[in-house]
């Protein structure tokens, strides 16, 4: 009772400043605080998943089985990749929309702050039911992030459940945050911010927001059907029953597509900020940039048999989502083409943010290449399921997504705390982390075309060294981001400040508060030429 | 005002989009047996219950491969009496598998058919087959369950083999003797 009592005059002194206490965090509705408490829960998901891709690599760090038990070494790979994916990523770029789009736009806030509070405060709880299933009887779910029936419904764990109850806490945040971004963009935009004026990281969050209303339903659809088939005897995926293992597939990635495009695109966003303001031009292809980004979420929705050209689908099947998934290329291939012009003859500097986000080009690119060879359906039966799948899609979200996390928390960390970043560290940060992450996954892509299975604690002679090198990477990539954690804190407490601007370079409407941003901003709405 | 307005209204629309794609997710169901009838995927939607006489087309015959598979911890002993088969599109053709319960209590099981290649599942009319009912066997009893089928005349020159399998899965309501089972679920998949 007692946080209640004082946060009770927080709320009527709610136009001067925030609340004092832990109330201000469990009671706040100010978009920055919420962006905050997202940016910080995202950061712990991030080290716990961290630490169990640690375990894993020191368990492939040999042949043989050192430190877990195969059971376990599946319930690690499952909870890293639930993590990473729901508890990381997501959250972070919700975090980021949550702090950013309202200043970009011009918003005093997010359009629905109360339910804003609410799609954070979930999150917690469902994460804690994740997490709390690696110390239930059976272990942790085992099966895979992917969860693919009979193994998440016949085979699973009892702590399956609350997975499942998780899940659906976690998509009921989602969809919650999407509601609220679409409905502050729309809605709250300052006169004369046309929707072709929009910066491109709201509008790439418009469209994620967009995708999220659209799968993140189907997941919760998903697994009910798994709830149902394991306690209410139905048998949506049980064969016995009359129902098909191969329609859980198709159920999910009908999700699972667009879901990797929720974890790109804000990224893309992203780095159509930063990547202007450090060459000191303006976006090359905006309008082009806005309509690749919408035909990539349009085509996300007709590629989703892609993830499953091995279990027997028509050759005309192959076919047509083999070349659909490679007309993504196209539009993909549009915006690293603007990348690449925006920093053509601009006056480049290379700050932390910028490193990252150049990094971010090169990485992803490679990483969009093997997602290419992977279209390939006939080759793609050689590569099914082995560590080239682990490279491409750690590629386009290690320093892909998380890249474009960090570029982002360093660009705009200055606003947030009104001080300036130890550009020393930062860069520091950069480089090992580059150089682990090239190291960690760039040999992944051998093991994988010399067919090295993924989700096994065990493998054979041949792929030892490469393993060792990855491990290796993964060690340093790991501990790096122990200077991250540094870098974010001394610049809280750091007494040099910036100026309104921050960066020479910097433009739009974000940059025409001061630093730090005030806790009420764009109270009257700010006129856009 | 205005703008509290023009919010519920665009949050009632998400949100209807959001249940709407909620049932989307179930409603893949019944369209995934629909697609898989049209593209013939998987080889699990075949044509059944009664036809009207065709035309036997003597000119060719197609091999009809048949297949038992035993999904795990099923013990019962389960294979066709003839494995393969010479057929004549348009040919109504009995045949049957046998089916025995080693084991000392009663069992029920049930036969799931599948068709390959997928293309040719739509021209295999089951006239009537075992896999249509669960099959209950007392422990040490055997049993022939029939078959009877016909190829369509229409089935694609190219086609000249159709592998039809069953698989036979333990649907017993009680299923505490099967101890191999329970040690799967409990332990590690290796």
């Amino acid at each position: 009772m007692s946080t209640m009592d004082t946060a009770a005059p927080g709320v009527h002194e709610e136009h001067h400043g925030p609340a004092s206490g832990i109330g201000r965090w469990l009671f706040t509705t100010n978009h920055k605080d919420i962006g905050t408490l997202y940016l910080w829960f995202s950061l712990l998901m991030f080290l716990i998943g961290g630490v169990m891709a640690l375990l894993i690599r020191s368990e492939l760090f040999q042949p043989g089985l050192q430190l877990v038990e195969p059971g376990f070494f599946n319930q690690l790979t499952t909870m890293h990749g639930l993590i990473m994916v729901f508890g990381a990523v997501m959250p972070a770029f919700v975090g980021l929309a949550n702090w950013m789009v309202p200043l970009m736009i011009g918003a005093p806030d997010m359009a629905l702050p109360r339910m804003n509070n609410w799609s954070f405060w979930i999150l917690p709880f469902a994460f804690a039911i994740l997490v709390s299933t690696l110390f239930m009887d059976g272990g942790a779910p085992n099966f895979g992030w992917t969860f693919y029936a009979p193994l998440s419904t016949t085979y699973a764990p009892p702590s399956v459940t609350y997975f499942i109850f998780a899940i659906h806490i976690m998509g009921a945040s989602s969809i919650m945050g999407a509601i609220n971004i679409i409905a502050t963009i729309l809605n709250l935009r300052a006169p004369g911010m046309t929707m072709m004026k929009l910066p491109l990281f709201v509008w790439t969050w418009l469209i994620t927001a967009f995708l999220l209303i659209a799968v993140m339903p189907v997941l919760a659809g998903v697994v009910t059907m798994m709830l149902m088939d394991i306690h209410f005897g139905t048998s949506f995926f049980n064969a016995a029953g009359g129902g098909d293992p191969v329609l859980f597939q198709h159920v999910f990635w009908f999700f699972g597509h667009p879901e990797v495009y929720i974890m790109i695109l804000p990224a893309f966003g992203i780095v159509s900020q930063i990547l202007p303001t450090f060459s000191r031009k303006k976006l090359f292809g905006y309008a082009s940039m806005v309509y690749a980004t919408a035909s990539i979420a349009i085509l996300s929705f007709l590629v989703w048999a892609h993830h499953m050209f091995t279990v027997g689908l028509p050759l005309v099947g192959e076919l047509f989502f083999m070349f659909a998934t490679m007309l993504i290329a196209v539009p993909t291939g549009v915006k690293v083409f603007n990348w690449v012009a925006t920093m053509y003859r601009g006056s480049l500097t290379f700050e932390t943010p910028m490193l990252f986000a150049i990094a971010f080009v090169v990485l992803f690119t490679i990483g969009g290449f093997s997602g290419l060879m992977l279209a390939i359906a006939p080759v793609d039966f050689q590569y099914h399921d082995t560590y080239f799948v682990v490279a491409h899609f750690h590629y386009v979200l290690v320093p892909g997504a998380i890249f474009s996390i960090m570029a982002g928390v360093y660009y705009w960390l200055p606003k947030w705390t009104g001080h300036a970043l130890n550009e020393g560290m930062g860069k520091l940060h950069f480089w090992c982390s580059f150089i682990g992450v090239n190291i960690t996954f760039f040999p992944m892509h051998f093991l994988g075309l010399a067919g090295m299975p993924r989700r096994i604690p065990d493998y054979a002679l041949q792929f030892a060294d490469f393993n060792m090198v990855a491990t290796v990477g993964a060690f340093i990539f790991g501990f790096s981001q122990l200077l991250f954690v540094w870098n974010v804190i001394h610049c809280i407490r750091s007494r040099e400040t910036v100026s309104a601007q921050v960066w020479e370079g910097a433009h739009g409407l974000e940059w025409e508060v001061p630093s730090p941003a005030p806790y009420h901003t764009h109270t009257t709405p700010p006129r856009v030429e | 005002m205005d703008a509290a307005k023009a919010n519920r209204r665009l949050i009632i629309r998400l949100l209807m989009a959001s249940v709407l794609m909620f049932g989307f997710g179930f409603a893949l169901v019944p369209l995934y047996d629909v697609f898989c009838k049209v593209t013939g995927l998987n080889g699990r939607i075949t044509a059944t219950g009664p036809v009207d006489a065709m035309a036997v087309d003597t000119a060719r015959s197609v091999k009809v491969r048949l297949i038992a598979i035993n999904n795990e911890g099923m013990p019962w002993l389960f294979g066709p009496t003839e494995s393969l088969l010479r057929v004549n599109p348009g040919e109504m053709k009995q045949t049957a598998y046998r089916a025995s319960n080693p084991t000392t209590r009663r069992m029920v099981a049930q036969a799931i058919p599948s068709v390959s290649p997928g293309e040719a599942a739509q021209y295999l009319h089951k006239i009537n087959c075992f896999c249509f009912d669960s099959q209950a066997l007392e422990g040490g009893d055997a049993i022939d369950m029939p078959l009877m089928f016909m190829i369509d005349t229409d089935l694609p020159e190219s086609i000249h083999t159709i592998t039809l399998s069953y698989t036979l899965f333990d649907i017993s309501p009680d299923k505490t003797g099967t101890a191999e089972n329970d040690a799967q679920e409990g332990g590690s998949p290796i």
